[in-house]
């Protein structure tokens, strides 16, 4: 009877809380994330998770021939560096943020329309024995149609 | 007596369980006493690998605004009455039902924005915020948004900030608050609002060559997408009927061949932005695109009756 009572209150407060890490995540991707898009008009999307060093996610999306893309990928402060390659149909490195000393942002265009493949990395501070960090990651999209 | 002690043990239970998910969400910081406590690992490898499992997946179509863009970048005339009209938005009562209408209201206000159709852009927005209010969005589309876009009218780029955050808003609101089923919903109903809109403006007499045939052929490239998106929230009834519309209508975008060359990436250093080159080949043929243009009406009726 007292766990009856107990787990809707907890489940409640587990709720909440993941709410309210949520929210900070929307208002960090807000204010961090989508002035990195400057003159490019966002999509409208938004992708955010909280990641955790070592830990990647993925994102498809189509892009196509008639636009101008600026991709804006940015972790808290918290966090380590944040990989992303920009992958085609085919699995090959279009592209890699690593090489260009984890930069946020990358501009592109395209001849043709392509589906492309997003993997994001949180790098890893290398510290053994601590907790690894972990913290809200947003990734944007900004167009603008091509000169 | 019992009865007292068990409620005051649980209301304790919840209490202590509350700090600690509280405190736990200051991540990344040393908890000295709790570390000399408990058995850490030497190293990160085996949580890390436990967290590598835990690997999250997004699937992004393209937004109502990005899929506006589209069809005005292709050319096509503006047609009011391929919008669906605002005064059907009292017939939306069910969950699934304002989803879709708030992607489609949406999709029909960023085309109305595109054209600088500025009446009916503040009729769609007022439409999109009854299907976010009905949805219990809390702040997707407020009042003085609408204000701000009246006293922009004839700023493009303010209207298009306005248009995108207000998506974003509605979008954000449901992934984050536990119904990643509906905000799946509304992104379908905007995607099949654009497909409409733009397979009613191709003339068949221009269907050769025609820009807005290839945005189309484009679509193919999404449908995976959709569907994968769908997949994420199977066991939803409402996602489960989706999921056989769109299934229904990947079979005929397979009848379309699209052929790409592999992707080649070079730098212009002119506008210091990355080419991805490539060639591409469609077959799709008037025969083809007729069927895909009814079974999309027939999708995106069903959706706005």
């Amino acid at each position: 009877m007292r766990l009856l009572k107990t787990i809707p209150i907890l489940a409640f407060l587990v709720f909440a809380y993941s709410g309210s890490v949520n929210a900070q995540c929307k208002a960090f991707a807000k204010k961090e994330c989508l002035p990195e898009l400057g003159a490019y008009t966002h999509d409208g999307n938004y992708h955010a998770a909280v990641l955790v060093e070592g830990e990647e996610a993925e994102l498809y999306k189509t892009f196509y021939s008639d636009m101008e893309y600026r991709i804006s990928i940015v972790g808290e402060d918290k966090l380590p560096s944040v990989e992303f390659k920009i992958l085609d149909v085919n699995k090959n490195v279009l592209y890699s943020n690593k090489d260009k000393d984890y930069a946020s942002t990358w501009d592109f265009r395209l001849e043709s329309s392509q589906q492309l493949k997003i993997v994001v990395k949180v790098t890893s501070f290398n510290k053994p024995g601590d907790t690894p960090a972990s913290g809200c990651v947003a990734i944007m999209f900004g167009f603008k149609l091509k000169k | 007596m019992n009865r007292k002690y068990g409620i005051s043990s649980g209301i304790l239970l919840v209490f202590i369980l509350a700090i600690s998910l509280f405190t736990g969400c200051k991540s990344g910081k040393k908890a000295p006493q709790e570390d000399e406590e408990i058995n850490m690992p030497t190293d990160n490898t085996e949580i890390l690998q436990d967290i590598k499992q835990a690997e999250k997946i997004f699937n992004a179509l393209p937004s109502p605004l990005e899929s506006a863009m589209l069809i005005k970048s292709a050319g096509a005339m503006f047609n009011e009455n391929l919008l669906n009209p605002v005064s059907n938005v009292s017939t939306y009562v069910t969950n699934k039902s304002m989803a879709l209408n708030l992607g489609i209201y949406t999709c029909d206000l960023s085309i109305a924005s595109m054209y600088e159709q500025t009446q009916l852009l503040i009729d769609y927005m007022n439409a999109a915020k009854k299907m976010a209010d009905g949805l219990g969005i809390l702040k997707a589309i407020e009042q003085e948004d609408i204000d701000k876009l009246e006293e922009n009218i004839n700023n493009s780029e303010v209207i298009m900030d306005i248009v995108s955050q207000t998506f974003m808003n509605s979008n954000s609101y449901l992934e984050d608050n536990g119904q990643p089923a509906t905000a799946a919903m509304v992104l379908v109903g905007g995607w099949i609002e654009g497909l409409y809109i733009s397979t009613q403006l191709v003339d068949m007499k221009d269907f050769n060559g025609n820009k807005l045939v290839g945005r189309i052929i484009d679509q193919k490239l999404s449908i995976d997408i959709l569907l994968d998106l769908l997949n994420s929230s199977k066991g939803n009834p409402a996602v489960e009927e989706l999921i056989v519309q769109v299934t229904k209508l990947k079979a005929v975008f397979d009848k379309i061949n699209i052929n790409t060359s592999p992707v080649r990436p070079e730098f212009d250093k002119n506008s210091n932005t990355t080419v991805l080159k490539s060639e591409v080949k469609t077959d799709m043929t008037p025969a083809v695109f007729t069927e895909l243009s009814s079974t999309v009406t027939e999708i995106r009726n069903s959706f706005v009756k």
